[in-house]
């Protein structure tokens, strides 16, 4: 299958953007380079294209019970104009997916989910639909989205709109802005770490709207960032990415999210059976952080091992670009997961030395 | 991308300054190009020995590890101790900043590697 072009596409061959075939997107793994890209989001401001995420609305007189059936999280939780964050699973535990779902009103829901995983997640709903009068519909082909992350993204934004954007809280959005001369959804949301909001526009107007924003930006050092970037900002931000610390083997609680997974919540969910169990029982492994003592860089799928026997794996690993240090994330068995704990990480084939500590990397930045 | 005459060179972007039985073995301005920057090498020990198409060393960035192979047969004489303080300096002069020097084993596996222009001819090919 050919991969598909985000509204931007063109915007980023202009930009010099190298691109590449992600989860069946041709989008930009970095511009002028990851490490330039990554320090202008914790410093000042990046903007990333985002257009190739899912959109799903659900709509309908059941919307709310179906979500609460589909979702680990407690969306009754959730009033107008708020996002949650929140995973999708299977009976046994394992992931569909993480997503953020938005309210619109009581019987209107908006869900961005992952790119790789639309088709499957979609199917997974209408396979699940069962008797509530819902509506589930796809526009992700109808709409751009854009984030624009750092400590510089309010100012910019603010440029191209009336709206008064400090009033949007964390995990608030507002519908229907005059922003850039068009009507965009903007929520305070990201995968960074850092403030930061994120712009949702119809997809013919996406590019004017990319434009506008690196435009206003410019002042304030606003520098376009590709998925290289993406990763390592959101990675450092001990944000989950689906594939490496969640998946369809890798349960919620195991990847560290139970906060995200309400086992008290009054309905029935999916999973909520084997996840209580899980939990009830006790996890097995779970995800920890770790860093490496010895020289090297951990990467994705590399074997962890005590007293040279295999305990687990690297689900992500980087030389972090802001701490300078090569640290990681790892599922590992629960007996050797305790903070200060010394594992071996594998890296061709040698054994190097790494500490267990914090997965919240930032902490003490 | 910068190809300079008097090297030998790989399909894997590596090249080989050659110096009597002795050379010097570095990454391309391709390779480095590909890359991005380089915020990590590891180096070979000095006496280790290698057969053509070995992975000898690895040079990685944010966000990949990439292997360094020999391009003919050989003993590692000398390693540049630079690199693991300062990796960039690859990305900075990749035909300066060599990643080992290594005794020759068999002269004659020269032959089978490329020419600069038949580098630059495969460089073409992959553009």
């Amino acid at each position: 299958m050919v991969a598909k072009k985000t509204p931007l596409y063109d915007e980023h061959v202009k930009l010099g953007g190298k691109i590449v075939d992600y989860a069946g997107w041709f989008l930009p793994v970095q511009y002028e380079g990851l490490i330039p890209e990554h320090e202008a989001v914790r410093n000042a401001a990046g903007i990333f294209d985002v257009s190739h995420m899912g959109e799903v609305m659900v709509k309908g007189k059941d919307a709310l019970a179906f979500l609460q059936y589909l979702l680990t999280n407690d969306i009754s939780k959730l009033v107008e104009d708020q996002v949650m964050y929140t995973i999708m699973c299977y009976p046994d535990g394992g992931a569909v997916d993480d997503l953020l779902v938005y309210k619109f009103g009581e019987e209107e829901y908006l869900l961005v989910i992952n790119a790789a995983n639309t088709d499957k997640d979609i199917k997974w709903m209408i396979d699940n639909k069962k008797d509530f009068n819902i509506i589930i519909e796809n526009i992700s082909d109808q709409v751009g989205l854009m984030a624009v992350q750092g400590p510089n993204a309010e100012k910019i934004l603010q440029k191209l709109t009336d709206f008064d954007l400090s009033t949007i809280g964390n995990y608030h959005f507002k519908r229907n802005v005059n922003f850039a001369g068009k009507e965009c959804l903007i929520s305070r949301t990201g995968y960074t770490g850092e403030d930061g909001f994120e712009v949702c526009t119809k997809a013919e107007d996406t590019v004017e709207v990319w434009n506008k924003i690196l435009e206003a930006g410019e002042e304030f050092g606003l520098k376009p960032a590709g998925l290289g970037a993406r990763d390592t900002l959101r990675f450092e931000a001990s944000m989950p990415l689906y594939g490496n610390e969640i998946s369809e083997e890798i349960t919620p609680l195991e990847a560290g999210l139970k906060f995200f997974v309400k086992l008290d919540k009054a309905e029935d969910f999916i999973g909520k059976e084997a996840l209580t169990k899980q939990w009830n029982e006790g996890l097995k492994r779970k995800v920890v952080g770790f860093e490496l003592l010895g020289r090297g860089i951990p990467r994705d799928g590399y074997e962890v091992q005590k007293d040279g026997k295999k305990i687990g794996h690297v689900t992500t690993g980087y030389m972090s670009p802001t701490l300078k240090k090569s640290i990681g994330n790892a599922l590992i068995d629960t007996e050797y997961a305790q903070l200060g704990n010394e594992i071996d990480v594998m890296i061709r084939n040698k054994p190097v030395k790494a500490k267990i500590i914090d997965r919240r990397f930032l902490k003490n930045r | 991308m910068k190809v300079l005459k008097d090297l030998y060179y790989t399909k894997d972007h590596e090249w080989l300054k050659v110096e009597g039985d002795e050379a010097y073995i570095g990454l391309t301005d391709f390779a480095q190009d590909s890359l991005g920057d380089i915020v990590y090498v590891e180096l070979p020990e000095v006496d280790d020995e290698f057969s053509k198409e070995d992975a000898f060393a690895a040079v990685e960035s944010v966000k990949a590890a990439s292997d360094v192979f020999m391009p003919v047969d050989g003993k590692i004489v000398e390693v540049n101790e630079a690199l693991l303080d300062e990796p960039g300096l690859i990305n900075e002069d990749p035909y300066e900043n060599w990643i080992a020097k290594i005794e020759i084993a068999d002269k004659s596996q020269l032959d089978e590697l490329l020419s600069a222009d038949e580098y630059e001819k495969l460089l073409d090919e992959e553009v």
